[in-house]
C-alpha cells in the first residue's frame, strides 16, 4: 500500500464527512419543527427518570400534556412539590396547595386475624388466587392476599407483606396508584399522608359472616357513622367509608368501634 | 432487460428473502411488528432509506473507491466505513423529514428509527450491490426487491402477531419466543419460493 492510498482514503471520508455535515445543517434548518417553549421548560424541571408514575408514557409526554393543560402542574408524583412549584411559574398558574397522599391497604386481615376457608399452596400470586373460588384462601372475599402482586408493581419500594397483609411506607410512597391498579382484590386506596384514623377494612358483609371471616372486620354497625360529629364517616354498602375532606382525625369513631377495624 | 428487472426484484424480494433467508435486519423486523400500521411505516421506511441509500453508495463507490475512480487507487476497503457514514446521514434526514411532515409516523417508529441506522439489511444491501452489481439499474431493482421483501416480511409477521394477541398462550412463550417461533414458521414458509420456477 503505497502512500497515495493512505492520503487519498483519509481525504475521501473527510470530504464525505464534511459534506453529510454540511447537508445535514442545513435540512436541520429547513425542516425545523417549532417546538413550544413551555414543553422545553418544562420537561426541565421534571426528573426525567421517566417512570410512568403519572400515568404518562414518559417525562417528556407528561411535558407535552401539561403544556396543553392535559395534566395537573402536580401531576409528577416523584418531583412532588418542588417541581410543582417550579412548572407552575413555568405555566404561570398557582400551583395551589395540594394534600400529599400515599397509598394505604384498607386491610387489616393478618394471619391471626383472618379466618381461612382452605389452605392455599399454590403459585404466590394475588391475581390467579383471586380467581380461585371464595377469591382467595381467606374467608374475606376483600381481603388482602397477601401474595405481593402490589409489592411487585412498586417501582419505588414502598411496600412489603408483613404477617400475611401488604403495608405501605408512607416515606418511601409517591402516590403513582401503580399498586392500586395491580390489586385484583381492590383494597388499596389513597390517603392523605400523615393521617392516624383509617378504616382497614373493605369487607362488605354484614354481620355474622363478616364476624366469621375475620376478628377485625367491619360488621357494619353503624356505631362510627353515629360517633362521628363531622358526618365524615358513613356505611356504605356495608362498611364504613371515611370523607377525608370532612374528617378532623379526632379518633371518636376508632375508640367506639366494637370491631377495632378503624385504626 | 424488463424481465431480467423483475427476475431480480422477484428473487430479491421472495426467494432470497432478506429477513427471512438471509437473517438480515432481524432487530427491526421482531422490534417493530406490534401492530400493522407500525409496521407498514418501517416497512417503507426500510425501503426509502434502502433506495436512497444504495443509489448514493453506488455513486460513492463507482466514483472514488473502484480502482477506476477519481484516486486511481482501490479503495473498496473502504467500502463499510464510508457506506456506514452515508447511512447514518440518510436516516437523520429522515428522522428530520418525519419529524416535520408525519409526525404520527415518527411518533409510532420511536427508538426504531434512529436505529435503521444500524438495520445491518440496509449496510447489506449497499455492499451487495457495490461488490455484485455494475450496472446501476440492477442494482437499483435488486434494491427495490430486497427492501420489498423486508416490507413484505415484516407487515405478514405484524398481522399474525395482531392474531396472535387474542390467544391463549402458553405463560413461558409469551412475548418474544412466540414471535421467534412465528418468524421461523414464516422462515420455512419461505423456503417453498426456492422452487419458483422464473426468466
Amino acid at each position: 500500500m503505497d502512500s497515495v492510498v493512505i492520503v487519498s482514503s483519509i481525504v475521501l471520508l473527510a470530504i464525505i464527512a464534511i459534506v453529510i455535515g454540511i447537508f445535514l445543517g442545513v435540512s436541520s434548518e429547513v425542516f425545523k419543527v417549532k417546538v413550544d417553549e413551555k414543553i422545553v421548560k418544562i420537561r426541565e424541571c421534571l426528573p426525567g427518570n421517566n417512570c410512568g408514575g403519572c400515568g404518562f408514557a414518559g417525562c417528556d409526554a407528561l411535558a407535552e400534556a401539561i403544556a396543553k393543560g392535559e395534566a395537573a402542574v402536580n401531576q409528577c408524583p416523584v418531583g412532588g412539590a418542588p417541581v410543582a412549584a417550579k412548572i407552575s411559574e413555568v405555566m404561570g398558574v398557582e400551583a395551589g396547595d395540594t394534600v400529599k397522599m400515599v397509598a394505604f391497604v384498607n386491610c387489616n386481615g393478618t394471619c391471626v386475624n383472618a379466618n381461612k376457608a382452605y389452605e392455599y399452596n399454590g403459585v404466590k400470586d394475588c391475581r390467579l388466587a383471586a380467581s380461585l373460588p371464595n377469591a382467595g384462601e381467606k374467608l374475606c372475599r376483600n381481603a388482602c392476599l397477601g401474595y405481593g402482586t402490589c409489592v411487585d408493581a412498586c417501582k419505588f419500594g414502598a411496600m412489603e407483606i408483613v404477617d400475611g397483609v401488604a403495608k405501605v411506607d408512607p416515606e418511601k410512597c409517591v402516590a403513582c396508584k401503580a399498586c392500586i391498579k395491580a390489586c385484583p382484590m381492590k383494597v388499596i386506596s389513597l390517603v392523605p399522608y400523615g393521617k392516624k384514623h383509617i378504616v382497614e377494612c373493605s369487607n362488605r358483609d354484614k354481620g355474622k359472616p363478616a364476624m366469621d371471616a375475620c376478628k377485625v372486620s367491619c360488621i357494619a354497625c353503624g356505631m362510627c357513622e353515629r360517633t362521628c360529629t363531622k358526618g365524615a364517616i358513613k356505611v356504605d354498602r356495608n362498611l364504613a367509608v371515611m370523607d377525608y375532606n370532612l374528617c378532623d382525625d379526632c379518633g371518636a369513631c376508632s375508640e367506639k368501634c366494637p370491631r377495632k377495624c378503624i385504626s | 432487460m424488463g424481465v431480467e428487472l423483475l427476475v431480480i426484484i422477484i428473487s430479491a424480494a421472495l426467494i432470497s428473502n432478506v429477513v427471512l433467508s438471509r437473517f438480515l435486519g432481524i432487530c427491526a423486523f421482531l422490534g417493530v411488528s406490534n401492530k400493522v400500521d407500525t409496521a407498514k411505516g418501517m416497512g417503507i421506511a426500510v425501503i426509502f432509506v434502502i433506495l436512497m441509500a444504495t443509489a448514493v453508495t453506488y455513486a460513492i463507490n463507482m466514483a472514488f473507491l473502484e480502482p477506476t475512480g477519481l484516486f486511481k487507487r482501490d479503495l473498496t476497503y473502504l467500502q463499510t466505513i464510508a457506506f456506514i457514514l452515508v447511512i447514518a446521514a440518510l436516516v437523520q434526514f429522515l428522522e428530520m423529514f418525519l419529524k416535520k411532515y408525519i409526525p404520527s409516523l415518527y411518533k409510532a417508529l420511536g427508538i426504531y428509527l434512529p436505529l435503521i441506522t444500524t438495520n445491518c439489511a440496509v449496510l447489506g444491501v449497499a455492499l451487495t450491490v457495490a461488490q455484485d452489481y455494475t450496472d446501476f439499474v440492477k442494482g437499483m431493482a435488486y434494491a427495490l426487491g430486497t427492501s420489498g421483501g423486508f416490507c413484505i416480511s415484516i407487515i405478514l409477521l405484524a398481522s399474525i402477531r395482531e392474531k396472535l394477541e387474542s390467544n391463549d398462550i402458553p405463560d413461558s412463550f409469551k412475548g418474544k419466543p412466540i414471535v421467534l417461533v412465528m418468524a421461523c414458521l414464516m422462515a420455512i414458509a419461505f423456503t417453498g419460493f426456492s422452487n419458483l420456477n422464473i426468466g
